[in-house]
């Protein structure tokens, strides 16, 4: 008995050659409109902002005149946000993650644990403003500061920080782990010396991945009423400040038609930060890869 | 509540005695009684009965499932990796049951070298990789560290191989190569026995002759026990052999007596190649 008939075989193959070109644009297309809307959105940025990039913008607190207004503020309030956010975030993300992966037994807790923390992930960054409005704004007393809106990023950042380096750390092989558990090794010389090397060019992927997602987060500060208008710098973490996404958001929704232009050089401003964490992320990763 | 210690030394006294009586048997290295591991509800192994001695290959032979694995690793309790794991019994090395709570395995392990089926280096170079065990016991000093590596190196029969490549990758190595690196490493934390998981397994026949070749060598100065899958080189390189089956020790005798005239109708039937 043959099955297989290779006079149809013949037939139908046109109709199946067609239908593979067409799948093939589909997922072209899907590709090209993502670039398009990204290349219409830079095009615009770039025509309207970088009349506005010039010495005297970094230079220049925010004014009410928009040749006046500059973003120096916000640049080095965002910068002081993250020397919170990345040390706090980091250390809480991957010591939660080694508990997870390699003390933690895994049993019913663990199990609810992990999954709140991908639930976590997916709560709005609105509510984590909440949280942070309440906790460490009026209850700690931290008032509108760069400590408490680092600890509110931070917190929101957590979960994807943990998820990434639980990945990160769940890829390091086992046979790894049981090398130099057989060589009279503890845990913690085996985490130290074996997991987390091996394990680190994830962990910073993803972390920064995460600390670009809280430069760029708006909400959490809106709710904890971070001003826009500031004409100082932040001297201690319990200095007020702004950031560069409040910057741009009061900018922008400002009446005058030049402030758009204004809010436009300032959106180019934190892509070029968000671009330059990047590729920091990149670097770390392959000096990391050559040696492990 | 006082006496029964005293019964109890009196009684290890009798038992040195004993060994006295025959001292042309060589020193036990591993005393196994009555072990019993479960994974959960399966029971793993059953009853095990086995006396290793001292410098000579043991091989531990036996179908895919029967927990000669299992046994092996029990061994230097490297089973407690995994969760749910259960045992009863003694296992004494060297007079002191390692199952007991209070024996560190830390410690066991830097007496009990294992080297695993599927070479395990470290991503690092092959001179870190030598020198992991050495530094993670405290030893700092360059030069210790370095005359242990050229030991260890040479120990595993590789010296010549990798001597100007030191500070290379030890994954840029062949698998066979990969594999003495291992035993090297082991060789670094200066062990007493030395457990093998199917080392071979993994590499071509000429990296499995240098690996047997090795463990003939290795032989004079260190207690090794090997699993295995490969009859022919349980054969080929052992001086006792433990047929295992479901769990249990069906055999145990000199290799040549396991593989010429069994007691046993099984392990005929295993070792001519009927099963498993």
């Amino acid at each position: 008995m043959n099955y297989i008939h290779h006079d149809t075989v013949v037939k139908r193959m046109s109709k199946r050659l067609l239908k593979n070109k067409i799948y093939k644009m589909l997922f072209l297309s899907a590709t090209l409109l993502a670039l398009l809307v990204l290349a219409v959105l830079g095009y615009r940025m770039i025509i309207q902002g970088t009349g506005y990039l010039n010495w005297d913008f970094f230079n220049n607190f925010s004014s009410r005149f928009p040749q006046n207004a500059g973003i120096k503020a916000a640049l080095v309030g965002s910068i002081w946000l993250l020397a919170i956010v990345a040390p706090v975030s980091l250390i809480l993300g991957v010591g939660a993650a080694v508990y997870l992966e390699e003390y933690a037994k895994k049993n019913r807790i663990t199990t609810f644990i992990q999954m709140n923390i991908s639930n976590l992930a997916g709560v709005p960054s609105i509510v984590f403003g909440l949280l942070g409005l309440t906790i460490f704004v009026r209850m700690l007393g931290m008032g509108k500061s760069v400590l408490a809106a680092g600890l509110t990023m931070s917190l929101l950042i957590l979960p994807v920080i943990i998820v990434a380096a639980q990945e990160a750390i769940r890829a390091v092989p086992n046979e790894l782990r049981e090398a130099s558990y057989g060589i009279g090794a503890t845990k913690w010389q085996t985490i130290l010396k074996v997991v987390l090397p091996s394990a680190i060019p994830g962990i910073l992927t993803g972390g920064i991945l995460a600390l670009s997602r809280a430069i760029g987060e708006t909400a959490p500060l809106v709710v904890i009423g971070i001003p826009v208008i500031i004409h100082f710098l932040p001297e201690s973490i319990f200095s007020e400040f702004t950031a560069l996404p409040m910057q741009i958001f009061d900018w922008a929704k400002r009446p005058q038609e030049e402030f758009q232009y204004v809010a436009a050089a300032g959106i180019l401003v934190l892509m070029a930060v968000l671009v330059f964490m990047n590729s920091i992320a990149v670097i770390i990763r392959n000096k990391f890869s050559k040696r492990y | 509540m006082v006496k029964k210690p005293i019964v109890e030394q009196a009684m290890q006294e009798k038992k040195k005695d004993l060994k006295v009586i025959t001292p042309s048997e060589k020193a036990s290295i591993y005393k196994t009684e009555n072990l019993n591991l479960w994974y959960g509800d399966k029971h793993a192994l059953k009853d095990i009965q086995l006396d290793i001695k001292q410098n000579e290959v043991t091989a531990i032979i036996g179908p895919s499932g029967c927990g000669k694995s299992t046994y092996l690793k029990t061994l230097n309790r490297m089973v407690e990796l995994v969760p749910s794991v259960r045992t009863t019994g003694e296992i004494h090395y060297r007079d002191r049951n390692i199952l007991d709570k209070s024996y560190q395995v830390e410690e066991l392990r830097t007496k009990v070298g294992m080297v695993f089926q599927k070479p395990n280096p470290f991503p690092k170079s092959i001179y870190d990789n030598i020198a992991y065990g050495p530094r993670i016991h405290g030893i700092k000093n360059r030069k210790i560290l370095d005359e242990i590596v050229e030991r260890s190196l040479r120990g595993a029969a590789i010296w010549d191989e990798v001597k100007d490549r030191l500070h290379e990758n030890a994954y840029g190595l062949s698998g066979g190569q990969q594999q003495r690196i291992c035993i090297a490493r082991c060789l670094a934390i200066e062990p007493d026995v030395i457990l093998m998981d199917e080392p071979t397994s993994a590499l071509d026949p000429i990296s499995t002759l240098k690996v047997e070749e090795l463990v003939q060598e290795l032989k004079k100065d260190y207690s090794i026990i090997i699993v295995t899958h490969n009859m022919q080189q349980a054969a080929r390189i052992s001086d006792k052999t433990a047929f295992f089956l479901n769990g249990e020790v069906i055999e145990y005798d000199e290799t040549d007596k396991i593989f010429s005239n069994p007691a046993d109708q099984r392990t005929e039937d295993y070792v001519s190649g009927r099963f498993g």
